[in-house]
């Protein structure tokens, strides 16, 4: 018999559920319970691209030390309440590890393992006896198994019923009722079972004053604080939630104390062509705009993408990926737009990336790429994914200096278009101040100087249409230019050199940072030692090459088949790609530790069985 | 081809609007389209339109997609900012244009390529998204750029230059607008200014989607006879049904119209559109009775022109989404970024 795990707040715990059967919020209050616990927790939704009846699977770590990404293998504990994935649920859970299925149908003989504690609570029973109502005996089952767990682990009762409190704040009959189902589950447990089981809680400080929020929320917050005021869009998983929470903030921070109107626009649009166009006229016209999309729509919006980038309007478009390519996985995560992204659009064009990597890190790129956006007058992609944009994550509070003001990037108003002396000529495209970027002007902005006629065919520095190859190249070079500019502006790397006589390192960029320093505690545990780079933008800055000239051998990991952040960085640095190893991760889960240590460690040793090879 | 700019160079003795302003100050660079192209003469129609509105060029955003109809713009209203977008795509761009600052008065000017063919889609969608804009279509049937290839407002049946017979049904651009709810609807002929400038000039002043379908031949690729889309063809078959005089709001309606005889409509501005229907039971305030005629006139082969179809006071994408009066691009940082007090809160809610 192999004993029993046993572990205090270290664990991952998997519910498996009934797609559109109410799990989500008994799920989420598990995991808020043990965030008021004060110990760290990551909740993960896996969910199909379905509305209801198909399995979903809501998967939680807990972990003391704050490691928060996928540990990758099995699981701890499943909760099984989906008798269609019965069989695949007791499989998950790793030897020692506990099941805790619902009993009121007995689990098949040829689905009991030896190796596991198998716990059986009959809770659509338990829910039949105590609810008359069929939605709320569907409803209360999952909160019944949240309250078996609060006694089978020994999280605190209070905590839920505190959080019951705040959630149904105004509806006490919604509070009684929950703590009915809560009690319901607890007690049959306490009474069935030896509570705490192997693996229990106890209240910690590690928390601190961080919060418990998904990257879109943030996406979306920071949308508002940045100032945008227009907002075409269409929906899409897994990035419709960005707009929403745009939505539901403006609903409650942008409206007009006194004539109690919008100051914002939401305009769901026909398609992602046109949900981009009205980014780009918006922008055009002098306000803040932005989109939301994913991978198809980003295919959609490619030939708009150009025109931005060659009539040179901002565009802020977040990007939430999603396994491709075509409709691909709707509802797994991947970092595979990267290189669609980077050069979106036919002809020679480039955009600005960033990647943020946390909730907070998407609150702050959201806000600050209008100011990049305008500064740089083309089209800024922030590349969140699934992972980060629809799961909860712990993160640092959000912060905003209240002296900050909007850098609405170089733009001739009336005033300064009167006051330009005589021959002085306003021309959108000269490089008045040799960083590539020009002045513009807003439509109506004065009577007799200023207009132009935008253009996304070629023209000259006053923007009059010419195919001439002088002026075509001008402003290709130009462009280039600008782009270099752009490195120097936009967010840096966060580098960490560990030792400067190391000479491998780690290269990688957006939700592969929830596994980095897990994954480099454990390779150190076995003697390799890495310095490491989060890349946070492209273009790449002259810090990034020197980091990658640095050492000898990186290790460039991330989540897409075909290793495109290494194909990004030896196209653009033109540096060996013998040095950049591709570690890759791209089953639509977000990437796991084993995968990064052992993607790490098995080319280490097929390179020292060659050598031994070479030398025998 | 450069961008060939005009001469300023006018007579001193021309007449001034009242802004003190010339036609030829309304007029764009130098014309690269056919000679003859009916795109110029849509072209002229709205520089005297907004000439005799006394409107300030520089409030009138000009936007086109691409295409003959669409590179037009850059040949009136120079002193307009103006966006040449992508095919078929200008009424998304001009839908955020629009949403960023509801003060000025957008133009959108686009082909039947551009409108009924590859941009069919957003067309039907702005129309229906009631933006405030004019939009107009100049329509020849013909690909010009790419040498008379038939665009999808080309008539079944009609022959396209080389004799090749068009089989394919043809879209009538004034059923969709209607059907799709635009709120001023009218169909003219690029050689008929004297129906055009003042069809331009209410759909200016209107409030909400305002549509021109204008019949503008293309004079080397669709231009022949067995094509119905050719001066020939057009002046034969054209059928005034409502004429329509602008009245600006500024003067004094002195002739009253008799009832029966003539319709007048408000504008919100005042102005007033004053509406005489050839056939009495036509009434273009009724959406199924414009159906009706037009239906009518196809049947009988037939090209209805005019002022097909008036809702004045009807809401739009601005009203609907209950924005505020002033335009977004002018609000600043303090009315729109709430601040670090309301991020802690938030950050409690997190928690």
């Amino acid at each position: 018999m192999i004993k029993p795990i046993q572990s205090v707040n270290d664990f991952v715990i998997k519910f498996a559920n009934v797609n559109g059967t109410g799990s989500a919020s008994a799920n989420n209050l598990f995991a808020k319970a043990v965030f008021n616990m004060g110990v760290p927790v990551s909740p993960r939704n896996i969910f199909p691209s379905n509305i209801q009846g198909l399995p979903t699977w809501y998967e939680v770590r807990v972990n003391q030390d704050g490691y928060l990404g996928r540990r990758g293998g099995g699981v701890d504990i499943v909760v099984a309440m989906n008798p269609q994935s019965l069989a695949d649920d007791v499989a998950a859970v790793l030897p020692g590890g506990y099941f805790i299925y619902d009993s009121t149908n007995p689990l098949p003989e040829s689905l009991r393992r030896d190796d596991i504690q198998i716990i059986g609570i009959p809770f659509t029973e338990l829910c039949r006896q105590q609810f008359s109502n069929t939605k709320q005996r569907m409803l209360f089952k999952n909160i019944a198994y949240i309250g078996a767990l609060a006694a089978l682990l020994d999280i605190d009762f209070e905590v839920f019923t505190q959080l019951l409190s705040k959630q149904f704040k105004g509806k006490e009959h919604l509070v009684t009722s929950n703590t009915t189902a809560l009690e319901l589950g607890y007690v049959y447990a306490k009474k069935t079972f030896e509570c705490p089981i192997g693996i229990r809680m106890e209240k910690s400080d590690a928390v601190g004053d961080k919060i418990l929020v998904d990257g879109n929320t943030a996406s979306g917050l920071g949308c508002v604080y940045g100032g945008a005021t227009v907002c075409g869009w269409y929906p899409i998983t897994p990035s419709t939630s960005v707009v929403e929470s745009y939505s539901r903030f403006c609903e409650r921070m942008r409206i007009d104390p006194a004539s109690g109107k919008k100051r914002f626009g939401i305009v769901q649009m026909e398609d992602e062509l046109a949900a981009i166009g009205v980014v780009i006229g918006a922008s055009w016209n002098g306000a803040r705009a932005f989109t939301a999309t994913s991978g198809p729509g980003v295919s959609l919006m490619s030939e708009f993408l150009g025109l931005a980038y060659f009539a040179e309007i901002p565009v802020v478009l977040i990007n939430v990926q999603r396994g491709g390519p075509s409709t691909g996985m709707p509802t797994r995560t991947q970092q595979s737009d990267l290189l669609a992204c980077a050069y979106a659009s036919h002809g020679d064009t480039k955009h600005v990336l960033t990647f943020p990597a946390n909730p907070k890190e998407c609150f702050e790129f959201s806000a600050e790429s209008f100011d990049l956006a305008e500064r740089l007058q083309t089209p800024l992609i922030i590349m969140s994914d699934l992972e980060l944009g629809m799961n909860d994550w712990l993160c640092d509070p959000l912060e905003w200096k209240d002296d900050s003001q909007f850098d609405r990037g170089k733009v001739l108003h009336e005033e300064q278009l009167e006051n330009l002396k005589d021959g002085e000529r306003f021309g959108r495209y000269l490089d008045v101040d040799d960083d590539g970027i020009c002045y513009r002007t807003y439509p109506g902005a004065h009577p007799e100087k200023g207009a132009f006629f935008t253009r996304g065919t070629s023209r000259d520095r006053h923007a009059l249409y010419t195919e001439e190859g002088a002026h075509y190249v001008d402003n290709m070079e130009r462009l280039v230019k600008k782009h270099r500019t752009a490195a120097k502006l936009i967010p840096a790397p966060i580098i960490n050199i560990d030792d400067k006589r190391h000479k491998m390192a780690v290269v990688y960029y957006g939700t592969t940072d929830n596994v980095m320093a897990e994954s480099l505690a454990k390779l150190e545990k076995q003697g390799l030692k890495f310095n490491s780079m989060r890349l946070r933008s492209y273009p790449f800055s002259d810090e990034v090459a020197e980091f990658i000239e640095g050492h000898e051998r990186l290790f460039v990991v991330e989540q897409n088949r075909d290793g495109q952040m290494r194909t990004l960085l030896i196209d653009e640095l033109e540096c060996d790609p013998s040095r950049l190893v591709s570690v890759l991760h791209y089953d639509g889960m977000a990437i796991p530790v084993e995968a990064v240590v052992g993607g790490i460690i098995n080319n280490l040793s097929a390179e020292q069985n060659r050598k031994t090879g070479e030398a025998s | 081809m450069t961008c060939v700019p005009k001469s300023k160079f006018h007579h001193p003795q021309l007449p001034v609007n009242e802004l003190g302003l010339t036609y030829r100050d309304y007029e764009g660079s130098m014309s690269t389209l056919c000679a003859g192209c009916g795109h110029d003469s849509v072209g002229a129609a709205v520089v005297q339109a907004c000439f005799e509105l006394s409107l300030p060029a520089h409030r009138v955003a000009k936007l086109s997609g691409i295409g003959c109809s669409s590179k037009a713009p850059t040949y009136f209203l120079g002193k307009s900012h103006g966006f040449n977008s992508v095919h078929g795509r200008m009424p998304s761009v001009a839908t955020g244009a629009n949403l960023a600052n509801r003060e000025l008065i957008y133009l959108g000017m686009s082909g039947d390529g551009d409108s009924a063919s590859i941009g069919l889609g957003q067309f039907a969608h702005v129309v229906r998204r009631k933006l405030n804009m004019t939009y107009i279509v100049a329509n020849n049937g013909a690909y010009g750029l790419t040498k008379g290839q038939p665009s999808a407002t080309a008539d079944r049946g009609s022959l396209m230059k080389g004799g090749k017979e068009v089989t394919d049904e043809g879209i009538d651009l004034v059923s969709l607008a209607l059907s799709m709810g635009a709120t001023y609807v009218a169909r003219s002929f690029s050689g008929d200014k004297e129906e055009l400038v003042p069809l331009i000039k209410g759909a200016l002043s209107h409030k909400g989607f305002a549509f021109i379908d204008v019949m503008s031949p293309c004079v080397t690729f669709n231009n022949h006879q067995g094509s119905t889309k050719s001066y020939d063809y057009l002046r034969d078959h054209m059928e005034s049904l409502i004429s329509a005089d602008f009245i600006p709001h500024k003067s004094e309606i002195t002739v009253q119209s008799e009832p029966g005889e003539a319709q007048d409509i408000f504008m919100h501005d005042g102005s007033v559109m004053r509406l005489r229907a050839a056939d009495e039971s036509y009434d273009p305030c009724s959406r199924s009775s414009a159906f009706a005629a037009i239906e009518a006139h196809r049947e009988k082969g037939e090209v209805l022109t005019g002022l097909l179809y008036l809702e004045s006071g009807a809401s739009h994408l601005h009203e609907n989404l209950n924005t505020v009066d002033k335009a977004l691009n002018g609000l600043g940082y303090k009315e729109l970024c709430p601040g670090d007090e309301v991020l802690k809160e938030l950050n409690e809610s997190f928690r």
